[in-house]
């Protein structure tokens, strides 16, 4: 294909009878940024590993610029593990040439890149300091350098926000952001939902081993139940209930209507029945946030029902990866579950 | 639930970005299996060169060396020497001191002295170890401090009994020259149909040299390999540096790095004590025979390292915390210490044991018999060889085995991993 994207593509993996994951399918296309959200061990780190090499999957295969992954293009991708490791007692700036030199560059160009991402991430003044010394946000600095530091051509960070003030959280998104503009396909895990919605060029929620809704943060809005919030002083209790398309309404603290309302449902009568009671002050969409929708889809996954018809009934939904029509392979790896 | 409608806004609208322009050419090429694996030799190399303890022992070792050698030379080394002071009258018997202090490997030194008074000064403050004051009929008087020591006691002793001896036989008309010449001419010639070799004592002192740094070797770096492997485990950074290098590579690095290591201590201390100890005389041995038998511990010493630290990498694997090492590498250090204690117990008594023999070909046990056997030269040629190929041999099986062990535990993180389970991991 040669689109310079990474490709997830129907990865499966269990340990004895556990499930981690089952056709995990998704992919990061070259200059996006992508949040890789779901609850513990819902198989985001089993599937950064797998992409990693650093565990075999039981069936599908990961492919960068459209060929499968060997150990020369992986040693192109730059990695944070969910533990994070370093040698302790080894020096910052040797650990790091090291690092650079094992990934392939020469020691005249691993000594740069070392200073460079030094100075960019802070950590230039502890270069000659054993690893242990450091403090564990310096630590953490050191580790995304050790990510970055062989020049990349695909990121994969697992949980890169942990444990970080929030001066290094901006200095850590500003890098994110900037590889991610220059070509790279970013991947990260985070359970900083704010964060990944600020971030992220497209999200995917993982829930049983699996992504259950991929794209921008709009679009996943817009699978989903929306809320109207409806100042109109003069309405009565109840005004709204039996309109069409309201799951339910509350009022507010400060007597505002919350009108929770049916995926696709029309707003403009909602509007019409409250000027019938008076004025109306404020008539507005409550954007749900990440955290809201990531709720939503995770406790849909909740029931308990064989794996195999979960699975069906998720793909059907509409938020299911809008923003990927037609891709290819999707009845082939149908046919292969 | 939270209004984030700023948020929301702030998050891009899919930015159409050229995907294929964007794509970065950095200055990378794959590096190959050889340059990998010397990338990893040399950090092994590095931080065990610049480790404290590296760097405390090592020196610390050589000049305990050179100490020993010295201290041992001082005391007991070269021939012994007799100084002994003999009034300008007696002057004739100083070649008759001489001679008999050469037949019984005593180097007597014949020192005029000027008067009684003088040869006592110089005994009491030590210039002088004896002095001979009067000859006679009785034979010699003698001076010393405190005492006179058996040897020395005994050339002068015969000094004095040939000295009556010459004497009768002058007396008697025969000539003592003559005398002494056919007695000295009628003497003993022994066959011996199994020569013993005149080194042996030397050799097995250096048997048990040989075997005790050999034995310090692999106690120091045999477990090391098992600590860097948990360390490894233990910081997680396994699992950064498993996404670039394959385990094989790591594993072979760590040997071979922390082996050059012990490779280039040992050859420093061989070199400074087998030098010392011949320039010195405590190995009273040919150089050649020290040497060789240097090069042999050294080969043996590799043999044993590769043989051990394969073990030990693949047992390091196996648990992730270095609390948890103990429970791993004691078998391993059993069988290292076993034969070591077995053979140091053995080989002054008895060189040419049966067991020995036996141990000396199991290839377990072989690094460290064999070289004692090998610098006692009590090991045959065939011996030798049957031992060395059979350790290749076992070194090229478990560099399968344990590579496989290596490889299917060493991504696991914690609790302690069983041997089998590991073996079926992919």
């Amino acid at each position: 294909m040669g689109d310079g994207a990474l490709q997830i593509d129907g990865l499966s993996k269990r340990y004895g009878d556990v499930v981690a994951l089952r056709d995990m399918t998704f992919d990061v296309r070259a200059g996006e940024l992508f949040g890789f959200v779901g609850s513990n061990g819902a198989g985001k780190t089993t599937t950064m590993r797998i992409v990693l090499g650093v565990l075999a999957a039981d069936a599908g295969d990961v492919r960068y610029d459209g060929a499968p992954l060997t150990i020369d293009t992986r040693r192109r991708i730059g990695y944070m593990p969910e533990e994070r490791g370093l040698y302790p007692k080894m020096r910052v700036g040797e650990q790091l040439e090291y690092l650079a030199q094992l990934h392939g560059m020469d020691a005249h160009t691993a000594r740069i890149a070392t200073r460079v991402w030094a100075e960019r991430l802070d950590i230039a003044h502890r270069l000659d300091d054993d690893v242990q010394t450091l403090s564990l946000g310096n630590q953490q600095r050191a580790q995304l350098a050790a990510a970055l530091v062989h020049d990349p051509v695909v990121l994969v960070l697992d949980e890169p926000f942990s444990g970080l003030d929030p001066i290094a959280v901006d200095v850590m998104s500003d890098v994110l952001r900037e590889r991610a503009a220059a070509g790279v396909p970013t991947v990260f895990s985070s359970h900083q939902l704010d964060l990944v919605e600020r971030l992220c060029d497209r999200v995917g929620i993982v829930a049983a081993g699996s992504i259950v809704a991929a794209g921008t943060v709009d679009e996943l809005r817009a699978g989903g139940e929306s809320i109207l919030v409806v100042d109109a002083p003069g309405a009565p209790a109840g005004w709204a209930d039996t309109l069409p398309g309201v799951l339910s309404t509350s009022r507010d603290a400060t007597g505002r209507t919350e009108i929770t309302l049916a995926r696709g449902a029309d707003d403009q009568p909602i509007l019409r029945a409250a000027l019938t009671t008076g004025p109306v002050r404020e008539f507005a969409h409550r954007r749900p946030a990440l955290s809201q929708l990531f709720r939503e889809v995770v406790t849909q996954q909740a029931p308990a029902e064989p794996p195999q018809q979960q699975r069906r009934r998720r793909r059907a939904k509409p938020i299911q990866d809008t923003s990927r029509p037609g891709r290819h392979g999707t009845s082939g790896r149908n046919a292969r579950a | 639930m939270t209004h984030d409608t700023t948020a929301a806004a702030a998050t891009s609208p899919h930015p159409v970005r050229p995907a294929v322009a964007a794509r970065i050419e950095a200055p990378v090429t794959p590096p190959g299996s050889s340059r990998v694996l010397w990338l990893i030799v040399r950090r092994e190399v590095t931080t065990r060169v610049r480790s404290r303890v590296f760097k405390v022992m090592t020196p610390l070792f050589v000049v305990a060396l050179i100490l020993g050698i010295s201290v041992d030379a001082l005391f007991t080394g070269g021939t012994p020497r007799l100084t002994v002071g003999l009034l300008t009258t007696e002057a004739a018997t100083a070649d008759a001191l001489t001679s008999a202090g050469a037949a019984s490997d005593l180097d007597v030194r014949a020192v005029p002295v000027t008067g009684i008074a003088d040869a006592e000064r110089q005994v009491r403050d030590g210039t002088l170890d004896a002095a001979v004051t009067a000859t006679g009929r009785t034979g010699l008087t003698v001076i010393v401090k405190h005492d006179l020591d058996d040897t020395s006691r005994a050339v002068l002793t015969a000094v004095a009994r040939q000295q009556a001896l010459d004497t009768q036989i002058t007396n008697l008309g025969g000539d003592p020259a003559l005398v002494n010449a056919t007695i000295a001419g009628a003497g003993l010639r022994v066959n011996a149909l199994d020569p013993k070799d005149p080194h042996t004592n030397s050799r097995i002192g250096l048997g048990v040299i040989t075997g005790i740094l050999i034995y310090i070797s692999l106690m120091i770096f045999g477990p090391a390999v098992a600590q860097g492997v948990i360390e490894e485990k233990s910081s997680r950074v396994v699992e950064l540096l498993l996404a670039t290098v394959k385990p094989w590579q790591l594993m072979a690095g760590k040997v071979v790095g922390i082996g050059a290591v012990a490779l280039l201590q040992l050859v420093l201390y061989a070199v400074v004590g087998v030098t010392l100890g011949v320039a010195t005389g405590v190995l009273n041995l040919p150089a050649s025979i020290a040497a060789s038998s240097a090069l042999w511990s050294i080969l043996w010493f590799l043999l044993g390292f590769a043989i051990y630290a394969l073990l030990f990498a693949a047992a390091g694997a196996l648990v992730s915390r270095q609390e948890d090492a103990a429970g791993v590498t004691t078998p391993i250090i059993m069988v290292i210490v076993i034969p070591y204690v077995i053979g140091l117990a053995t080989l002054p008594g008895n060189p040419h044991s049966g067991l020995l023999a036996v141990l000396s070909v199991i290839p377990v046990t072989a690094p460290l018999i064999m070289p004692m056997l090998i610098a006692a030269g009590t090991a045959p040629a065939w011996q030798i060889t049957l031992a060395v190929l059979l350790s290749l041999a076992t070194i090229a099986a478990l560099v399968r085995v344990t590579g496989r062990v290596y490889a299917g535990a060493v991504r696991h993180g914690g609790s302690r991993i069983r041997l089998t389970e590991a073996l079926r991991a992919r």
